[in-house]
């Protein structure tokens, strides 16, 4: 086991070794420009772009003419929601997305409110998921997009895509989804879930960092974005600039490895998410943020209350997670997700977020369990409120100096 | 982002973890913070016939450098009569324990918690409470 151990997997993952044996010779030997369309280099270049793309669209079920490749995930977010505002400003101007989205759609639609658009942050439900019925309620005639993430990069919780869809198209709206945490790791299927733009990302799924793609339907209906990226017109004229041709091959081999061995990977990782998090929340006042039945299946998110969370790691430093704390930023704001399910900031501020990956193993979940019970009994010796809590006294009867 | 080494040390092995009896009229009760900042301090001083701290106890809720600024407020405390321990700033904590710009708050609290203290302390024995200074918040 190397320590430290590594159960940060949503932020980012290990590249997969076979993913960076498939992109070495496209560094060297294969280095052309895919768009040399007048000799060998440039054709060796495009065919392995080509392969690629079928290699992403097989994955979603999508036709690979319908795969843009991007830097990643944000960029994929911007286009799409900016390159569909523009293009059908005509029709409307109003946007329906979640509060919990990621940063790259949320402050892109904040973007957009400047420009215009009119942008409704449905709020979620306690266990994180959309409520279909005030989706419903928030369409309009002027609703041209709603876009809602599949999976939660904090929560791992999976939105129902499917009837968020089928309210979207019911109303003459797109339907996106943010999917960089879902795909490669839950069956995601353009088609049978009704999407029309999708953004993924290679990173999350043991693919290099700096490429990702976006998908945009091409048949009922056919959806179009304007460029936010002019110059060569690459990608359909959809997204200038020269092929990460070493990446895009990278990404390629991510979706086909992922699709290969996702059954048996999934199934791994949930049954030892289970053991995680039936273990630690044998601690007392620990509980599961998010709901659980629907939800990724590498992903726990555990608030230990009475304890911190940035101290908390800080007593688990050979174990490498993420807190819901942000102590660390200026604002002390905790995570606005974990609030947005109506959590106290106290217990924001004590949440841990642990990602299992394609690389973990029995023992480190075993070596995580161990460590992170061991530092949550530590810090609640020290932490006035658990001892407040144990004497019978109620929190919120005291009246806090807020600093 | 990377602790001191004295913010390690003080977290791995805090100084003077505990509680005393805050029905007791020698001791002085410092609680402050509030849970949803993720920073709660408790901080308890014994003081004798003389004015002077013989035990200093705390227990905090925060991260790494919130519990190494309570940790030595509490080493710095003993011994200390109480009018010299009002003389603590937060920059001296600062200072001790080498702490980034966005940790100032945790030190702040520290110095907060010995002021709170201390004027329970005054507060229980007839004493008038001292106005501090200079207002942080």
């Amino acid at each position: 086991m190397n320590i430290p151990v590594y159960l940060d997997n949503n932020a980012t993952t290990p590249m997969d070794p076979r993913v960076l044996e498939a992109m070495i010779p496209y560094f060297t030997q294969k280095f052309g420009n895919a768009a040399s369309r007048n000799h060998h280099f440039g054709w060796v270049a495009e065919e392995a772009v080509d392969y690629a793309r079928e290699q992403v669209a097989k994955l979603i079920g999508a036709n690979e003419k319908e795969i843009i490749f991007t830097s990643g995930a944000t960029e994929s977010d911007n286009l799409a929601i900016k390159g569909i505002f523009e293009m059908y400003k005509e029709k409307g101007n109003h946007i329906i997305t979640a509060v919990t989205e990621h940063k790259a759609v949320l402050d892109t639609c904040k973007h957009l409110e400047k420009l215009g658009a009119k942008v409704t942050y449905l709020p979620v439900k306690e266990d994180g998921l959309v409520d279909l019925e005030q989706l419903e309620a928030a369409m309009t005639p002027e609703t041209i997009l709603v876009s809602i993430m599949y999976g939660n990069n904090e929560i791992g919780v999976i939105q129902p895509v499917k009837e968020i869809a089928a309210i979207a198209h019911k109303h003459g709206a797109l339907f996106m989804t943010d999917a960089t945490q879902a795909v490669g790791k839950i069956p995601v299927d353009v088609n049978a879930d009704g999407i029309d733009l999708l953004a993924l990302s290679a990173h999350k799924m043991y693919g290099p960092k700096g490429v990702g793609a976006l998908y945009v339907r091409r048949k009922g209906p056919r959806v179009k974005v304007t460029a936010q990226m002019d110059g060569g017109g690459h990608e359909r004229g959809m997204r200038s600039g020269t092929l990460n041709v070493p990446g895009i091959v990278g990404l390629g081999k991510a979706c086909e490895l992922a699709r290969l061995e996702m059954d048996s990977e999934a199934a791994r990782l949930s049954q030892l998410r289970d053991k995680l998090q039936a273990s630690l929340t044998e601690l007392e006042e620990s509980y599961v943020n998010g709901n659980v039945e629907h939800r990724l299946p590498h992903v726990a998110n555990i608030s230990f209350k009475y304890v911190e969370g940035e101290g908390l790691m800080m007593a688990m430093k050979d174990l490498a997670v993420s807190s819901g704390s942000a102590c660390t930023s200026a604002s002390l704001e905790p995570s606005y997700v974990l609030k947005s399910l109506g959590l106290s900031d106290d217990l924001a501020h004590s949440s841990i977020r642990f990602g299992l990956g394609r690389f973990t193993t029995e023992e480190e979940v075993d070596y995580a369990i161990e460590v992170t019970k061991k530092a949550v009994n530590h810090l609640r010796e020290l932490s006035p409120l658990w001892e407040m809590f144990k004497e019978g006294i109620d929190l919120n009867s005291i009246e806090w100096a807020e600093h | 982002m990377a602790y001191s080494d004295k913010v390690i040390d003080h977290y791995t092995n805090p100084r003077n973890v505990g509680t005393l009896d805050k029905a007791s009229n020698q001791v002085g009760t410092g609680l402050v913070g509030a849970p949803e900042c993720g920073d709660v301090m408790r901080l308890q001083i014994q003081v004798d016939d003389n004015n002077v701290i013989t035990d200093a106890k705390f227990k905090t809720f925060g991260c790494g450098s919130a519990i190494a600024s309570s940790s030595l407020a509490t080493e710095w405390l003993k011994g200390k009569s109480i009018d010299e321990a009002m003389t603590i700033d937060n920059m001296d904590i600062v200072e001790e324990l080498a702490l980034p710009p966005v940790k100032i708050h945790c030190s702040v609290l520290a110095e907060d918690a010995i002021k709170a203290a201390i004027n329970d302390y005054r507060v229980k024995n007839g004493l008038a409470p001292i106005e501090t200074e200079k207002s942080h918040h």
